[in-house]
């Protein structure tokens, strides 16, 4: 994984997510889920690209179900982006480059 | 104008990567622009049961993974995005991932086809927070609680079967009193304990706020009104053609399955452009008979492109 991707666990969660000073992306997969596997490239690529301006974090919700209740995540990907601490948007589902980086215009801008 | 290439295969199922196999063991160089939903409907099952060479059963992205596999080792070249737009004006072909344009003298369309939604204005709101479309992603998130799949076909019972690990019951709901589902997925299905029928039901609403707590169905024969406590619904009621970015371009029917004009051919309503798989298919719709028209795909390509070699050859002469 780059090195502009961080992991974060329920132990981590708040103190990553809720300190960070710009907006955080994270993206909750699992490693069973396809879907979740053919868009890891693309985040790793806006996570390079967009770096200081949004940052990308994952969660494994195999390991760390209390995150993934605490926010209703039912679903996988789901990626959850992060403001203060506070859930600000959430997509749903595998999602080309194009389409994610106009869904989340409003952070990278 | 970027370099002309001889084919660009668009979609990586079954029919797409079997047609890259072909056209590049015939030297054509095939560029495949995959799509962020590389491996097709394949990359969301379990195992697939009946692709023949598998007597154990395979699982899906597994089988998918060998499939690129092998049109890799032949030179297959792959594009990792989706396609944005495409130009079938005028040849070369033009075909657009992105800023990047491609242009080819032939291209294969294998976009493929992708879970139709009930359509409710509930379902949209709760996707991903209760309502899901794929049973080997999602099903995980509910252990120990009731949920319910609408459909009656394959997929709709596979869905069941697998979800019946996780879930304490299983309701299929289902608009007819009989399903569509192959015999031997139906013998599956009657036989599980954790799996329950609802015939001629449908599904007016989703309720629930944040999660979904209820579904609001209809019975079709009575007209009556019921609730059914779950906290899941997954949808499985067919697929439509994935075929938005060719409309205005190639000839399709009323519900967007490309048209392929003669019999026992691939070739679409424009010279040079061909379809395989579930894209203008929707009476089969299997891994092995997507596979097969692929292989058709890259022959007629191959013929198709040598004719006009010759045909520009001659004219040259002329």
């Amino acid at each position: 994984m780059a090195d502009d991707i961080q992991t974060v666990t329920d132990a981590t969660f708040d103190e990553t997510v809720g300190g960070a000073e710009i907006a955080v992306l994270v993206d909750f997969w699992a490693e069973w889920c396809g879907p979740c596997k053919m868009i890891a490239p693309t985040l790793e690529e806006i996570a390079v690209e967009h770096r200081g301006k949004l940052a990308i974090a994952k969660l494994n919700v195999d390991n760390n179900p209390e995150t993934a209740r605490r926010y209703d995540v039912m679903s996988i990907p789901t990626l959850l982006v992060f403001k203060g601490g506070e859930p600000v948007k959430r997509l749903v589902g595998a999602k080309g480059k194009g389409q994610l980086l106009q869904d989340l215009a409003e952070f990278i801008a | 104008m970027p370099e002309t290439r001889e084919l660009v295969i668009v979609g990586s199922g079954p029919a797409g990567l079997t047609a890259a196999v072909y056209a590049a063991r015939a030297n054509l160089h095939p560029v495949v622009v995959e799509g962020i939903a590389a491996g097709g409907q394949l990359m969301l099952t379990t195992d697939v049961e009946n692709y023949p060479g598998f007597p154990e059963g395979i699982l899906g992205p597994e089988l998918m993974g060998k499939f690129r596999e092998q049109a890799a080792r032949f030179g297959a070249e792959f594009v990792t995005a989706d396609v944005d737009r495409v130009d079938f004006s005028g040849s070369p072909y033009g075909i657009w991932v992105g800023d990047t344009e491609y242009r080819a003298r032939a291209v294969i369309v294998s976009t493929g086809a992708s879970a139709r939604m009930l359509g409710l204005e509930s379902e949209s709101r709760l996707l991903g927070q209760g309502v899901s479309t794929c049973a080997t992603c999602d099903g995980f998130f509910y252990r120990e609680k009731p949920i319910a799949v609408v459909g009656g076909g394959d997929s709709a019972i596979e869905e069941a079967l697998f979800l019946t690990k996780f879930a304490t019951k299983v309701t299929v709901l289902h608009r007819r009193d009989e399903l569509r589902a192959s015999k031997i997925m139906q013998e599956r299905a009657f036989a599980n304990a954790k799996i329950e029928f609802r015939w001629n039901s449908v599904v007016e609403d989703i309720v629930g706020n944040g999660c979904v707590e209820a579904l609001k169905l209809r019975d079709t024969v009575t007209g009556e009104v019921s609730e059914l406590e779950v906290a899941g619904l997954f949808v499985a009621i067919g697929h439509d053609p994935n075929t938005k970015l060719f409309e205005g371009q190639l000839d399709m029917d009323a519900n967007g399955y490309l048209l392929l004009p003669s019999a026992g051919s691939t070739r679409t309503s424009v010279e040079g452009v061909f379809a395989a798989g579930d894209v203008a298919d929707h009476v089969f719709r299997q891994a092995i008979t997507a596979a097969g028209t692929g292989c058709m795909a890259a022959i007629e390509s191959e013929r198709w492109l040598e004719a006009k070699a010759h045909a520009e050859v001659a004219a040259q002469a002329g």
